[in-house]
């Protein structure tokens, strides 16, 4: 009798899978090596692997954007993953960012003697989740991403164990994010209950065919599921988690999480919303638009007042998870494409990002504070080029990807009518641009060598002093002292007139003007963006900075020396700063891209 | 006397309430998981009982989807507690104030 009973078990399409499969499987092979060899296996070693399985992922990835620019997007394995342009970008999308971790992690778990290969295994795995996420076409299938991506997450951010804000940003992260997991499967059940169907496409069909009478549970799944999504896209007012979180966990982690987590969260939030609820978006857009506003206007605002540097970037995603949502609240194809546009250049900024702060904060991952930033550029002027680049970009300076993000997410509300939210968007983006700004001067500002030379100078005269301080230990006349020395002009450029007085001071030394003069023409496109973006914050930068030279004690010794960078960190933070610079010059490939993928859309 | 479908919606909502309160008002770890859990469960009632009102058998094999992450979420829960609290008293949320700002 049983055995005439056949249960039919859907097709799997493993092609369709691939990437998931690749980092999944790359991460259990690399665990069982680390596991075997007889000795921890080397970093090194681990690296390497993931990053090979990183690139083996995203050149499937690519394979799967050829298949499916050809033949147009196709739902597998009973319809519970899709496989269209939106998937495939975000698996490409994930594959760069566990590609760049893989190499920022390998310095860090040298320098921390966290030795093994769990960092990277965790990353696969929670890579796999965000790429699952990008595909999903059913809810419990997002749930089941959601979960990879989440559980893989709260062990990384708990992986320095010596470190004991690990451990509490680990459990806060945990806590809030099971809360939201658990909020977001019961609005999963109400709508289930509601449509009778969890697969996306259904309910889209359901929707479509059926005008429900009494909606009122339809409506309460869909404000548990937005509530679920806005816990893990940090939008404000579920942002409580996000800074601690960013703060404690280690800083090549903190990167991962804010790129991977982010993209995989909100490429399921605007699949379910625009394909599922496409039609009852009159009931959600006013509530997106609500959350935008607040979320962009929070993150912006409290980003000021930090002076941890970690916390300060936290912040700052939450400002960029606004205007990620001004693309969703747009409800179209053209603001789906943006927001993908958006994360995915956000992707390589904060990665980079993160990349620096990992340095920075020295052995122990605790160096932090704005203060140590001071003066970078005089003793690694290139790593505060780049690091001043990727602020930039985050800021949305011009010939950067930041700009063409932000640029597009706000001509879609506009062309959607919403206004108002277009101008607060600018308006979060000009608050923002201080605080970049503000750590970019810093860094180009002379690090305070000893306290008694800022104690000296009149207070009112602090911009001036800081310029005029710059020249005092001039000695060696190589073209790299010269560089550094360079740096600060962009920055005076900025202050009034008055204090233009400075420059002859720094400018006659003995160093060769021509030199220097050289210099400042080969860094133009850094000094550009500087002056133009600048216009209205700088001048207020620059005050700061003035004020906290005063409040400021020198810092340690052991803080103002060279940071060592180990050859692989400077290779991903290089990559980041080119993606963001040569697709922030060129920015057609890359917005094609995003908008092909939306295109594909299958819903 | 049959009990409708109505009553097992409203004891998940009741259940989900009391958990979702517990994880924000309770200071204890250990009670906030437990909290998680009941709303798990509550989702997961809710699932059943649904299959059972649209005749799809489907809303119950999620249950198991719920069941293994629930699983898998508090092993690594009790993980990140344990490596926490080793050197600590008490399982109290408020002890942890390194992060703040």
């Amino acid at each position: 009798m049983l055995a005439t009973t056949v249960i039919a078990t859907p097709h799997i399409r493993y092609l369709a899978i691939l990437p998931e499969i690749v980092l999944l499987g790359g991460g259990v092979v690399l665990l069982a090596v680390a596991s075997l060899v007889r000795r921890q296996l080397r970093v090194r070693v681990g690296t390497l692997l993931t990053v090979a399985i990183a690139a083996g992922s995203l050149g499937v990835s690519l394979w799967q954007w050829a298949d499916v620019t050809g033949r147009g997007g196709f739902t597998a394995i009973d319809h519970a993953v899709v496989v269209d342009g939106f998937s495939v970008l975000v698996n490409i999308l994930v594959s760069c960012a566990v590609l760049l971790t893989a190499l920022v992690a390998d310095g860090y778990l040298l320098r921390e003697r966290v030795g093994g290969a769990e960092l990277q295994v965790l990353a696969l795995v929670s890579a796999s989740g965000a790429m699952i996420m990008g595909s999903a076409n059913d809810l419990i299938v997002v749930f089941l991403g959601l979960e990879i991506l989440s559980i893989a997450l709260y062990v990384l951010a708990a992986f320095n164990s010596r470190r004991e804000a690990s451990g509490e940003a680990a459990l806060k992260y945990f806590i809030l994010g099971s809360f939201s997991s658990a909020v977001f499967v019961y609005g999963i059940a109400l709508v289930y209950g509601a449509t009778g169907s969890t697969n996306l496409a259904q309910i889209a069909d359901f929707l479509s065919r059926n005008v429900l009478v009494h909606d009122g549970l339809l409506l309460a799944g869909l404000t548990l599921l937005l509530v679920g999504f806005s816990f893990k896209v940090a939008a404000v007012p579920f942002h409580m988690w996000t800074p601690d979180v960013y703060q404690g966990s280690p800083s090549p982690v903190t990167g991962f999480m804010a790129a991977v987590a982010k993209a995989g969260a909100f490429a399921a939030f605007l699949r379910v919303f625009l394909s599922s609820f496409g039609l009852l978006r009159a009931d959600w857009r006013p509530v997106i638009y609500a959350l935008a506003v607040v979320t962009l206007l929070v993150g912006a605002g409290l980003a000021v007042v930090q002076r941890d540097v970690k916390r300060m970037l936290a912040y700052s995603s939450i400002n960029h998870a606004g205007f990620v949502l001004l693309g969703l609240q747009a409800a179209t194809g053209r603001g789906a494409s943006d927001a993908l546009y958006y994360l995915f250049a956000y992707t390589f900024m904060v990665i980079g990002s993160f990349a620096v702060v990992s340095l920075i904060g020295r052995t122990g991952d605790v160096a932090h504070d704005l203060s140590t930033y001071r003066g970078l550029a005089r003793r690694q002027p290139l790593l505060a080029v780049c690091f001043a680049v990727l602020l930039l970009a985050q800021a949305g300076a011009p010939f950067t990807t930041g700009l063409w993000a932000k640029l597009q997410v706000v001509l879609a509300a506009v062309d959607n009518g919403s206004v108002p939210l277009a101008v607060i968007a600018m308006a979060s983006a000009a608050l923002a641009a201080f605080f970049y700004l503000r750590l970019a001067v810093l860094m180009y500002s002379p690090a305070p060598a000893s306290g008694g030379v800022l104690g000296e100078e009149e207070p009112g005269e602090q911009p001036v002093a800081l310029t005029a301080g710059t020249v005092g230990p001039f000695r060696a006349g190589p073209a790299e002292q010269a560089m550094a020395e360079a740096q600060p002009q962009p920055v005076e450029e900025l202050r009034a007139p008055a204090v233009r007085g400075a420059r002859p001071v720094w400018a006659g030394t003995e160093q060769s003007v021509a030199v220097v003069d050289r210099l400042n023409a080969a860094l133009l496109i850094d000094a550009e963006t500087v002056t133009v973006d600048g216009e209205t914050p700088a001048s207020a930068a620059a005050d700061q900075v003035g004020g906290d030279v005063e409040r400021v004690e020198a810092p340690d010794p052991a803080l103002v020396s060279k940071v060592p960078v180990p050859a692989l960190s400077a290779v991903a933070i290089g990559l980041c700063v080119a993606v963001t610079v040569v697709f922030g010059f060129i920015p057609a490939p890359l917005v094609d891209f995003a908008h092909h993928a939306t295109l594909l859309f299958v819903p | 006397m049959s009990i409708g479908p109505a009553w097992y919606l409203g004891l998940a909502a009741v259940l989900f309430a009391i958990g979702a309160i517990g994880v924000l008002v309770r200071r204890n770890v250990l009670v906030m998981f437990m909290c998680i859990e009941l709303m798990l469960n509550a989702a997961n009632l809710t699932f059943v009982t649904f299959s059972r009102v649209l005749g799809d058998i489907g809303g119950q094999s999620l249950v198991f989807f719920v069941l293994v992450v629930a699983a898998a979420e508090v092993v690594v829960g009790l993980g990140i507690v344990v490596a926490i609290f080793r050197r600590r008293k008490s399982t109290t949320a408020d002890d942890l104030h390194v992060l703040k700002g």
